[in-house]
């Protein structure tokens, strides 16, 4: 069956997309090299945005992936290897952390030990906030992150090839104890990245803050990846409408998440109105960074949120897709948000370090996808619930010639 | 209609799911739209194979959460910054912050409650009786057994004709439903 093929031979056309992809971001990359030197504090402060945006979608992918183990059903079987070839771009992920890495003097005013000495918090919170501590935490969640990819990885893969039904039950209990992991290492590695670019504020919503945005960052890459796949063999065949209809209605429950997060901290800051709280919001609030908060509610949650209730946009792959693009979007700008007013707090300064450092990474990041996804088969034919999440699909469309939903189980 | 009006309509038993999707997409290919099927658990293509048609669900779950919204709202604005204006740290008495999660809420249990109730009140329930029963096997379909009823009040309905049609799809057994 054709399925058993690598997406290699069932898509042909990956190969070519793959080399232009990491064309377009390597020279991408090469055009942001003169921003490192024109304006090394304005590189790494955008570096470090798009850096953030496309690890989400990567380590979103690996929590929704370990999501999927657990919880099972037919929305997860479909993107079960995309999910896989994200998590996969890890590795290079990790390697392109060195900048943040070695930009950590210029990118956390807490480096800074003339600073520190004159401020009594900083000089407590030295014992967290300094340098080696920060790279070694960070090597621990990278080990932590690589290592989670690496088994479900191979045990997939073996399980493609065995289709030893004990291999399924291993990689949910790896994934029970992952998503435990998952939410530890990103809370803590979102204090440590994007927290304490203000070193004086706290937030301990903020992790699960940036979790949900990682979520949400991943499930619109997903969605977009879906759609493009569903439109050649053999996922032409096999993807039905009721399948963006659950990724909408879960990419609509991350939209109100990330809504509730976001409310929740600003409700509790605003009615405690404790001044070592306060600031993050003041230079947020009292600028032309305004106008990109009110932004974020209308297009991070009002436009989205009314577009996804509708059943008939959820279920049509053209203007899901559009919803997707803009949610991915609307996620840069949320992460603009959070980074960028820290180094500009007189007002909104956007560079075309942003634009380009966010595409170029882009580029790597699907050019490294494509690359990932080419090697396995599009399904994972052995998985435990695919017979009853998509079997029937193909067995009822052989015979009836009929696409028909069939995920419920 | 050449029907005696003592019947109901006509029901056909099957016995698994396909079968029942098949015989629904034939009944309405057939021209039959008045009809109905039953099953132990829920089967999403049976929606379609009905001819599903848009409910006006949706537009009153819409109104009872903007209600909900609105009401919520409106009674905390009444109660902090008309009945009881008192001072609480210093905030404006119209503090919006503070009321949306209380909105919010509210806008959810109206929702809620008109999804539920519009959803009763458009099925027509409870419904004391219901034809069907008189059939005795009908109560399989609540355990193994998949049933399509015909109406006699579809316009194309005729006892002869559309039972002979409900034979041609293989059934366990077609029954009158007498009224």
């Amino acid at each position: 069956m054709v399925l058993t093929n690598t997406a290699d031979v069932a898509i042909p056309e990956l190969a070519g997309y793959q080399r232009r992809l990491l064309i377009a971001g390597g020279g991408g990359a090469l055009v942001s090299l003169a921003g490192l030197f024109m304006d090394p504090a304005q590189f790494l402060q955008s570096y470090l945005m798009a850096y953030m945006l496309w690890l989400g979608v990567t380590l979103g992918c690996l929590a929704l992936g370990m999501v999927h183990q657990l919880s099972g059903g037919g929305w997860g079987v479909v993107i079960r290897r995309p999910i896989g070839a994200a998590t996969r771009v890890l590795p290079v992920m990790t390697i392109l952390f060195l900048p943040i890495a070695f930009g950590v003097f210029r990118l956390y005013s807490w480096t800074n030990l003339d600073l520190i000495a004159q401020d009594e918090a900083l000089r407590h919170k030295q014992l967290y906030l300094n340098t080696p501590f920060f790279l070694a935490r960070a090597a621990f969640y990278f080990l932590v992150w690589n290592a989670l990819t690496y088994f479900l990885n191979a045990w997939s893969l073996e399980q493609d090839t065995t289709a030893d039904p004990r291999l399924a039950r291993r990689m949910q209990k790896l994934s029970a104890v992952g998503l435990l992991f998952y939410g530890l290492t990103i809370t803590f590695a979102s204090f440590d990245w994007l927290m304490s670019l203000e070193p004086h504020w706290f937030s301990t919503i903020y992790g699960v803050l940036v979790m949900g945005g990682q979520g949400l960052s991943a499930l619109a890459v997903m969605i977009v990846v879906l759609v493009w796949l569903s439109r050649r063999a053999p996922l032409d065949k096999i993807v039905v409408p009721a399948h963006f209809h659950d990724l909408g209605n879960l990419m609509l429950a991350f939209v109100m998440l990330w809504a509730y997060f976001s409310f929740s901290q600003y409700l509790i800051i605003w009615a405690g109105n404790l001044p070592e709280e306060i600031g993050w919001y003041l230079h947020r609030l009292q600028t032309g960074w305004r106008a990109v908060g009110v932004a974020l509610i209308l297009f991070h949650f009002v436009v989205p949120f009314l577009l996804l209730l509708s059943r008939a946009m959820k279920r049509e792959p053209r203007t899901i897709i559009v919803i997707a693009c803009g949610i991915l979007l609307a996620r840069l700008v949320d992460l603009f948000w959070l980074i960028a007013p820290e180094f500009h707090q007189h007002g909104v300064s956007v560079s075309w370090l942003d634009a380009v450092l966010t595409l170029s990474l882009g580029a790597i990041w699907f050019g490294c996808f494509v690359w990932q996804l080419r090697g396995r088969a599009i399904l994972p034919l052995h998985d435990p619930g695919f017979d009853e999440a998509l079997g029937r699909i193909i067995e009822k469309a052989d015979k009836a010639t009929r696409p028909s939903p069939a995920h419920e189980i | 209609m050449k029907t005696s009006p003592a019947v109901y309509g006509l029901i056909a038993e099957f016995e698994d799911p396909t079968s029942l999707v098949t015989a629904a997409h034939r009944a309405r290919h057939e021209g039959y739209r008045r009809m109905d099927a039953y099953s132990p658990f829920p089967i999403e293509e049976l929606h379609e194979a009905l001819g599903a048609h848009p409910t006006r669900l949706p537009l009153i779950v819409l109104i009872g959460g903007l209600c909900g919204c609105v009401g919520g709202y409106a009674l905390q604005y009444w109660a902090s910054a008309i009945a009881y204006p008192i001072n609480v740290a210093g905030k404006p008495l119209h503090s919006w912050p503070a009321f949306i999660p209380v909105t919010f809420e509210c806008t959810i249990l109206v929702a809620a409650l008109s999804a539920v109730l519009g959803m009763l009140a458009l099925n027509g329930l409870p419904m004391p009786y219901h034809p069907v029963f008189n059939v005795p096997r009908f109560a399989l379909a609540s355990r193994n057994r998949f049933f399509l009823c015909i109406e006699a009040g579809d316009s194309k309905f005729d006892l002869e004709e559309t039972r002979r049609f409900l034979e041609t799809l293989n059934p366990r057994e077609v029954t009158t439903v007498s009224d």
